[in-house]
């Protein structure tokens, strides 16, 4: 075993507990918690994967913004157990098997990709993830699905500073 | 020194810095606390602490002797481990920026070079943006977890202001990452050596990350989250001894922090000003330069926490769509303007200013 093996290990049955107990949690708040942890095991698998942009960029935009969000959410609704919407069977029943089916998918997905079935760990060695080769990846060879996902930002932006915007005509009533 | 195939002396030497900065970081947070309140003490007029040790200099030890002897409460209807959990991930948060700060250049020991900054990653502006985006959770949990109205709506109030202002701090990091061209801290202060320092190329941005910087420690033109008298308390009303102790702590931490990045970012970092240090390297002081660097950068941090208790005690508090607007309706636009202008100015240099 060395460090970088005991990383992996540490790091991976983090990812996992961190993320049964997201499942299991009764009360929400500590659900994004644990959510966050899993973040933070998964940031730490990109860095051993030498893909330190991916790993930082990973922990601001998930960890940092849309995590925060969701703790915003939560705590303003203030759910808690007695008032949490009691689900439908049907409902529960249609989640597991759509979450079987993207759980299926995943399995076949890690079982078909022979190039990392050998590979733990890239420390100093993989450069996929290294802001220069991403840099130059996105700015030539996908440019045109770069600059459409921008415009798709901002098409949210402006629907959101649409909802955000005050009514004149019910101020003025 | 291969047990178990590890290499314990890198482990053993990573920790020894790791161990030396946290406790300096702390030991400095300690005496910021007391400076704090004799700068406060100077721009009223009256004379300050000065009972506890010569000069009021036991003061701080004082104060934290107090903190850990009060009782500690944990309200009935609290949530207990998110509120003992939100004062210890404030204080984590403004800690985990210290690892990316090169403190001083590279010292040499029987062969072995130790750098003295605990990691030199490559993506170490980002990592700093990570980190202060991190510094919301505390905030945010330990408000929520007192299950008070006034802590819940401080808590809340404290995590728009931090997303706010992340933004303006990010696109003017951006513009010096346009004049850099390198994330990393420690090859950011290197290319400042004998050079102009990046405050030259960047006023505008060094002024928007200074403001940022100040509205993400919560320091007083930007202290809503602890607006007494429209909150009680702010979002740590709940807490007592020294969990409160730790709330009021990192903010201080996070100060000195900050403090430490702008130094580097627009400042030189540990470069000796007027001085060319690769010559005192290489001449009779040796690596005790080293030494002299990291005095050089404490230097430049006590300067600039001067300069936020100078503007704490000077200015009065915004009000909350005041800092909003200036947020979202100025400090973004600028930094924009100022990310625009840098970039174009950038490629009219690799075109040697041909259009």
């Amino acid at each position: 075993m060395n460090l970088v093996e005991i990383a992996f290990w540490g790091l991976s049955s983090l990812a996992i507990i961190s993320a049964i107990m997201v499942l299991i949690s009764k009360n929400p708040v500590h659900s994004v918690l644990w959510l966050i942890a899993v973040f933070f095991a998964i940031s730490g698998h990109y860095i051993l994967l030498n893909a330190q942009f991916l790993a930082i960029v990973n922990l601001i935009v998930y960890a940092g913004a849309i995590m925060v969000l969701f703790l915003f959410v939560i705590m303003l609704m203030n759910l808690n157990k007695e008032r949490d919407p009691q689900k439908n069977v049907w409902i529960k029943l249609a989640g597991a098997v759509s979450g079987g089916c993207l759980l299926m998918v995943l399995v076949s997905l890690v079982k078909q990709a022979n190039e990392v079935n050998t590979k733990q760990v890239e420390m100093g060695i993989g450069h996929i993830g290294l802001i220069k080769t991403l840099g130059k990846v996105l700015f030539t060879d996908f440019v045109v699905p770069f600059e459409i996902s921008s415009v798709l930002f901002l098409s949210a932006m402006v629907g959101a500073v649409v909802i955000g915007k005050k009514d004149s005509k019910l101020e003025n009533n | 020194m291969y047990l178990l195939s590890l290499d314990w002396l890198l482990l053993l030497e990573k920790f020894v810095l790791i161990l030396i900065i946290v406790f300096t970081s702390l030991g400095i947070a300690l005496y910021t606390t007391f400076a704090e309140r004799k700068v406060a003490a100077i721009l009223q007029d009256r004379p300050g602490p000065n009972r506890a040790g010569p000069f009021g200099l036991l003061q701080p030890l004082a104060d934290g002797v107090k903190m850990f002897t009060k009782e500690e409460i944990i309200p009935t209807h609290a949530n207990k481990w998110l509120f003992i959990l939100g004062p210890g991930l404030a204080m984590t948060a403004s800690l985990m920026t210290c690892a990316v700060i090169p403190w001083a250049g590279t010292i040499t020991l029987r062969g072995h070079q130790f750098p003295i900054q605990i990691a030199d990653v490559n993506v170490g502006l980002l990592y700093i943006f990570a980190v202060v985006s991190m510094g919301v959770y505390g905030v945010m949990i330990g408000g929520w977890a007192s299950n008070n109205k006034f802590s819940l709506m401080a808590a809340l109030r404290a995590a728009s202001q931090a997303i706010s202002y992340e933004l303006a701090m990010g696109l003017s990091l951006i513009a010096l990452l346009f004049t850099t061209g390198d994330l990393s801290l420690g090859t950011i202060v290197k290319q400042q050596q004998g050079h102009w320092w990046n405050v030259v190329y960047q006023p505008l941005g060094c002024l928007i990350f200074f403001i940022c910087a100040m509205a993400e420690c919560n320091r007083t033109p930007f202290d809503l989250p602890e607006a007494e008298n429209e909150l009680n308390f702010g979002y740590h009303q709940e807490y007592s001894s020294m969990k409160l102790g730790f709330y009021l702590f990192a903010e201080y931490i996070n100060m000195i922090m900050s403090s430490a990045v702008m130094a580097s970012l627009y400042f030189g970092g540990y470069d000796i000003p007027f001085v060319d240090d690769a010559k005192l390297y290489a001449g009779s002081l040796g690596d005790w330069t080293a030494l002299i660097q990291v005095g050089v950068l404490l230097t430049k941090v006590v300067m600039f926490i001067f300069l936020f208790m100078w503007i704490r005690w000077t200015i009065p508090r915004f009000r909350y769509d005041q800092l909003m607007n200036l947020g979202w309706k100025t400090l973004i636009p600028l930094a924009l303007f100022n990310m625009v202008v840098t970039g174009a100015v950038v490629i009219l240099k690799i075109n040697h200013w041909h259009f």
